[in-house]
């Protein structure tokens, strides 16, 4: 693409564009959040907005997540669209009841007379040394909650498209941003200046392969695509999928890429238990088990909190290593 | 060396003066170091320093009976840590990421914890360790000691749900807990008066019954005499207080702070440094000829040489084995090993 059509850009300012843009093309949407306006963002997500659009639109908030989510459904339902900032995912936990019970049933309650058009995002994921509260990947708490989307970027192109998606679904969308990946310079890349979107719900092929299919998300992507160098040199031909969408998941690219591979490992930095890497695999042995000759596996955190130092964070969290070691596994089996 | 937690019985006297100077001061040299850990790299994640509040540490946690009551603090934890008397090579430690740190290198700046000095962390989430305070409170009044719980937050966490919950039932049920707002003036990046409709915060403990009084924090003598009379209050009584404590934080939010230009003037920050209260009280001190300039300026040198050799020492220390990750789970079993 030449540069009138797209600029280069990096994930953090992708996820600006996308909020800069639905904010200019929507007068009804509104953000909220702690920090948002005057600092820009504890990461800088929301630089420059409150100069643009004034502090009616972009709102300081008081640090309580419970009233800033409570707060986000109660502006919806006057016909807002709301952007809810959470500072860091953590965080999220303290407004988990407005979310779960509230955000997550309005339109079911209401017979389908009320829509829901919030987004929750923040900084998520590890291998920062964040330590406990400021590492965690929780998704699977909102992927177990029906009424809302979910749903994790790992590109800057996929993370502006698909914040434009989600800040204009109806419905109210969990969207977990990967803070590692905000000012990565090699994930820097063209993305088209006129207006674009991604639709929720379809999984991306990374790289296409015949031997073992690697079905992760976020950062981990990352790791996959590395793991799939690795295997090239021992004569494996790896496919990766990045699911981008959680909620609704796109189960059709990954099984039809178990029909061609018959091998899969699931990758994710959430806990094992009750993670989603688990649920895919459950997904595929209720959908694809005939195709499959090795034993469905997972990759994940392991089922510990995230610790401070790093050598041990990384002992916690997927690595390349580990991955590589997974698929050898279910490669020879 | 540092004699810690100080004899305040007579704190206008001169050793009593000097020895609150030096733990003051070294309280900021070892917050000046922990900066430097963090941009050399050697901790990760986030970290923040109390630098220009050290008489707030030191002024109410010295006036504890330290070992026996409690307490409990946010994420800028380091300076009530030192106050208590925590081992400077452990928190070094900690920060660090060793194995010999507080808590195994595993909590790290924000989570410290040293329960035999009393101190219950150093938690991570604005406003999450408020209700555990009154916890504490709770358990020390049903067994009928007369524990004290200093239980601090900050300015931004004051508007937390949580708190609002936590202070009526410390008022409901009369809890011996001392709600310690230390008022900096910036919820990270957000002014008071931005994120607080009434920016008198002690009145939160207003609509709970609670007795409730706004205090200076710069000047470590007046913050002394205040808390020895809060705490017995509290002791005595056996009721709640809220304090707001007026203070001033003139480092950034965290190590890595965002731009501090876009929250505050440096004229702003220069009028601050003026009410510093290291430096009210070794004026005090070389007016009443205690110490002479250049004998402050030597306990200095001297205290940043200490501080260095426990850097030092920490650093020798090896990171945890890989292992470690496994343990402290759960009490009685063992979780599911890696790939």
């Amino acid at each position: 693409m030449g540069a009138a059509e797209s600029i280069k850009t990096n994930y953090l300012n992708a996820l600006k564009e996308a909020i800069d843009e639905e904010m200019y093309s929507d007068q009804e949407m509104i953000c909220l959040g702690e920090d948002i306006g005057n600092l820009g963002g504890a990461f800088g997500v929301t630089e420059g907005l409150l100069d643009k659009y004034g502090s009616d639109r972009v709102q300081d908030m008081p640090i309580a997540e419970e009233c800033i989510v409570g707060a986000a459904v109660g502006a919806a339902l006057t016909g807002r669209r709301v952007m809810a900032e959470m500072q860091f995912i953590d965080f999220i936990s303290c407004g988990f009841d407005q979310i779960v019970n509230n955000l997550a049933t309005f339109h079911y309650r209401t017979a389908g007379e009320v829509a829901m058009p919030v987004v929750i995002r923040g900084p998520a994921g590890g291998y920062g040394g964040g330590a406990l509260y400021h590492s965690q990947m929780n998704e699977g708490w909102f992927c177990h909650s029906p009424g809302l989307k979910v749903v994790c970027p790992s590109t800057p192109y996929d993370a502006k498209g698909l914040l434009k998606s989600a800040l204009r679904d109806p419905n109210p969308v969990i969207f977990y941003e990967i803070k590692e990946l905000y000012r990565k310079k090699s994930l820097e890349e063209f993305i088209p200046v006129e207006d674009y979107i991604i639709p929720l719900g379809k999984a991306s092929i990374r790289r296409e392969g015949e031997d073992l299919t690697l079905v992760t998300y976020g950062q981990n992507v990352y790791h996959c695509l590395e793991v799939a160098d690795k295997l090239e040199q021992e004569g494996y031909s790896v496919e990766v999928i990045d699911i981008r969408t959680l909620v609704p998941l796109d189960e059709q690219t990954i099984n039809n890429s178990i029909k061609k591979t018959s091998r899969v490992v699931t990758v994710n930095e959430a806990p094992r238990t009750c993670g989603f890497a688990g649920e895919m695999l459950a997904r595929v042995c209720e959908n694809a088990f005939e195709y499959l000759d090795a034993p469905p596996a997972r990759c994940t955190r392991l089922d510990t909190p995230v610790p401070w130092v790093k050598p041990l964070e990384s002992f916690v969290l997927p690595t390349v290593d580990k991955i590589f070691n997974v698929c050898i596994r279910t490669l020879k089996y | 060396m540092l004699v810690t937690p100080i004899d305040i019985s007579n704190p206008e006297s001169p050793d009593t003066l000097l020895h609150l100077y030096k733990q003051m001061l070294y309280t900021r040299i070892y917050e000046e170091k922990c900066n430097q850990i963090y941009r050399s790299g050697k901790a990760g994640g986030y970290l923040h320093v109390y630098i220009g509040m050290e008489a707030l540490s030191s002024g109410w946690i010295n006036a504890l009976k330290v070992g026996w009551d409690y307490v409990i603090t946010a994420y800028r934890d380091h300076a009530h840590a030192l106050a208590l008397g925590s081992d400077p090579v452990k928190i070094f430690s900690e920060i660090m990421g060793r194995s010999t740190g507080l808590s195994r290198g595993k909590g790290g700046s924000m989570h410290l914890y040293d329960p035999q000095k009393g101190l219950y962390g150093g938690w991570g989430i604005v406003g999450g360790h408020v209700p555990l305070g009154a916890g504490l409170a709770l358990g020390a009044k049903y067994k009928k000691e007369d524990r004290v719980v200093l239980n601090f937050l900050g300015d931004g966490a004051s508007n937390a749900g949580v708190v609002f919950e936590s202070l009526n039932m410390a008022k409901l049920w009369n809890l011996p807990c001392i709600f310690i707002i230390e008022n900096n003036e910036f919820a990270m990046g957000t002014r008071l008066e931005y994120h607080a409709s009434d920016t008198e915060l002690h009145k939160r403990g207003m609509p709970f019954g609670m007795k409730h009084e706004r205090l200076d924090g710069m000047d470590v003598l007046q913050t002394i005499k205040d808390a020895k009379r809060i705490i017995n209050h509290v002791r005595e009584y056996q009721e709640p207080y809220l304090v707001e404590i007026m203070c001033y934080r003139y480092a950034g939010h965290g190590a890595a702070d965002n731009d501090q230009a876009l929250y505050r003037t440096k004229d702003e920050l220069y009028k601050a440094k003026e009410r510093d209260p290291l430096t009210k009280l070794a004026n005090l001190i070389i007016e009443k000829n205690i110490a002479t300039p250049q004998q402050l300026e030597t306990m200095q040198e001297e205290l940043e040489e200490v501080v260095e050799e426990q850097y030092a020492e920490a650093d020798a220390a090896p990171a945890p084995e890989a292992e470690e990750v496994y343990h402290h789970i759960y009490t009685d079993m063992e979780v599911e090993r890696g790939h």
